[in-house]
């Protein structure tokens, strides 16, 4: 029942800007696939190509095995999810939900029964007689959610599903598709752009940025082994402090910019004395220390069961510092940035340089 | 819907702006029907000179007259071809420029140009195509086989009043069924294609339901333009002939009332209308109330 998805050379222009540059992506069975970026980076294009609903792309489509790049949506076996929930207003909860059954011909008493199963699945029976708009925004969420599990497809595609419900609901909603699609274990891409649902729901991200893929790993790999800056700024909150700094000490240690030489934990990196580069370091890794780099604080936000503060180094960078608890907010204090979470990327072309 | 209200400080100047419409409407339309209904329950002598009140007269020789309840019958059939005609053209032409991406300004304009034409000019480029001496399409006809001469043939003469008043009416048609499935919104058509529908069930199930409304108010529309607002048109081409063949209602007023001089039966046709009219505004304005409430 879970279907293997292959896409190869995947692409799509809009007259002349290219806003999906061939994607190469083999989603496993049952596996969830997060493809995050920030809007206009393709990712919604990605997801209609793959649904069939956006025509001259180049590359192809393979649904276990079978090209199925030049179907019609309607003949590929797909459900949709999308960001506005596009019910059916004319018709009530059931009907929605039965629509895509009644066109498998499905006999009436296995649609009744089926359409049951899914509303109870979802708390939505006592629902099934009402219109769209007679729903709140959590329930049609629901609703949209019914009405593409009951059809029991080989693949769903979520296109930011949850990004019109309040944050309240948002949590719920984003615990409980996940719930659902590891229940089902149907094969799932789902789009976002907000970090935090891409980190909870994926089994794997897919990081896009304008229309190229940038790297594709398990959440947390992307987030401790980010393949790039921008990757490292788009994951994680609040984002990674990032600090220019030149090669220094055989390449075994950075300079910043104020004379301050940070030794790398994990080895040598490539490259001359004096190469440039970015040494990235998250706001929670940041320590507090007694004796360390001077920190002026300029602002603090208390969240309750953490602090954010931010400052100026000597220098005058920007550094963001995270620490739990409520804390009076001093005017200085010290930091050290902890070699072992340090990151190093090439101040040229922002990739990740790893040890030699 | 938000409502936007001015209001306007003292009485002076909203009944000098009121004044000029209020006074069109008192000349034009008040007075006249005033005369009407005044005329209706008249006789007047054969010079014109006096007239005897004669009460419900008229209209019980209206009921008795089998030429009227002709007219009344051909009017309905005039209306049903030319709604259905002009509005399912229209329909499958504003679904056609839904999906048209490349000139769809080009196409959207040239859709709507012929609401512009006068009925007589309108009537004039008929005539130039199917005129049976002088138009370029007889020949055609004649070549198929078809003895083309809707001057002698009356169901050609029906024919032709009613394709060139569904032609006018097309393009205002296509306005609203256009503005109203690009109301429907392009995800819901998407989302009934991943479900599995094919073009004829989503228009069947999707697009036609959601357009119901429209479908509604475009159908009274329709049938008061092609009673009240297509004797211009019919006028032009056939002057309700051939016989009576193509008199409906309104040219029937004309030529009884304006070229036979019985301004009596005229008026008592004329007043029997004008309630039709009212009845079709009075369906119109609850069908546009109840669009209202579902947006």
């Amino acid at each position: 029942m879970s279907a293997r998805l292959e896409l190869s050379g995947l692409a799509k222009d809009f007259g002349r800007t290219r806003v999906l540059a061939g994607i190469d992506l083999t989603v496993e069975p049952g596996e969830m696939l997060v493809i995050v970026g920030a809007s206009g980076c393709g990712k919604s294009t990605l997801l209609r190509l793959v649904a069939g609903l956006e025509a001259g792309g180049a590359g192809r489509v393979l649904l276990d095995g079978r090209d199925i790049t030049g179907l019609d949506p309607a003949a590929r076996d797909m459900a949709m999810v999308f960001q506005n929930y596009a019910l059916y207003p004319h018709m009530s909860v059931f009907d929605n939900m039965a629509y895509g059954l009644r066109i498998r011909g499905l006999s009436r008493a296995e649609l009744q029964a089926r359409v049951a199963a899914t509303a109870e699945l979802l708390g939505l029976s006592a629902l099934l007689d009402r219109k769209p708009r007679q729903l709140s925004g959590g329930q049609r969420q629901r609703v949209a959610m019914g009405r593409a599990i009951v059809r029991e497809p080989r693949l769903f595609l979520f296109d930011e599903p949850l990004s019109n419900l309040d944050a309240t609901l948002r949590l719920a909603m984003r615990v409980e598709i996940r719930r659902l699609q590891k229940r089902l274990g149907t094969t799932s891409l789902y789009v976002t752009h907000d970090q935090t649902e891409a980190m909870t729901l994926g089994d794997r991200l897919l990081v896009m940025h304008e229309g190229k893929p940038v790297q594709l790993a398990p959440p947390l790999e992307v987030y401790h082994r980010p393949a790039n800056t921008y990757v490292a700024g788009f994951i994680g909150a609040p984002p990674m402090n990032f600090l220019p700094a030149t090669l220094a000490g055989d390449g075994s240690a950075a300079c910043l910019e104020g004379g301050h030489v940070l030794a790398f934990a994990d080895g040598r990196r490539a490259g001359g004395e004096g190469r440039a580069l970015t040494l990235g370091i998250r706001p929670e890794h940041v320590e507090v220390v007694a004796e360390g780099l001077p920190l002026t604080v300029d602002l603090a936000e208390p969240l309750g069961a953490e602090t954010i503060l931010i400052g100026r180094l000597p220098d005058g960078r920007l550094l963001s510092v995270r620490v739990p608890g409520e804390m009076p907010v001093p005017e200085r204090l010290h930091v050290r940035l902890p070699a072992r979470h340090l990151h190093v990327f090439d101040a040229a072309s922002g990739l990740r340089l790893e040890p030699i | 819907m938000s409502e936007r209200r001015t209001v306007f400080p003292g009485t002076a100047l909203p009944v000098l702006l009121l004044a000029p419409q209020l006074l069109l409407t008192a000349v034009f339309f008040l007075w006249p029907a005033f005369g009407a209904l005044t005329a209706s329950v008249q006789r007047s002598d054969p010079f014109g000179i006096s007239t005897t009140f004669v009460g419900l007269e008229n209209f019980a020789d209206l009921l008795a007259d089998p030429l009227y309840l002709a007219a009344v019958w051909r009017t309905l059939v005039f209306c049903a071809a030319v709604s259905l005609l002009s509005m399912g053209a229209a329909l499958l032409l504003a679904l056609c420029a839904d999906g048209v991406v490349r000139g769809r300004v080009f196409y959207r304009t040239a859709l709507i140009w012929p609401y512009a034409v006068a009925p007589v000019v309108s009537a004039a480029v008929w005539l130039l195509m199917l005129h049976p001496q002088i138009g370029w399409l007889t020949p055609a006809l004649e070549a198929l086989g078809i003895a083309w001469n809707y001057r002698l043939d009356d169901t050609q003469a029906m024919l032709l009043v009613i394709l060139a008043s569904a032609w006018k009416q097309v393009s205002y048609n296509f306005i609203f069924f256009l503005a109203g499935l690009q109301a429907i919104p392009a995800n819901v058509v998407e989302a009934a294609r991943m479900d599995g529908a094919g073009p004829v069930r989503r228009f069947a199930t999707i697009l036609f339901p959601l357009l119901a409304p429209t479908i509604g108010f475009l159908l009274t529309v329709n049938i008061a333009y092609s009673a009240f607002e297509t004797f211009g048109t019919i006028e032009a081409l056939t002057q309700g002939g051939p016989g009576q063949a193509t008199q409906t209602l309104m040219v029937k007023v004309y030529r009884d009332g304006v070229v036979n001089l019985d301004l009596g039966a005229s008026s008592a046709q004329s007043v029997v209308l004008m309630a039709g009219t009212m009845g079709l505004i009075l369906l119109q304005a609850r069908l546009m109330r109840r669009r209202g409430d579902a947006s």
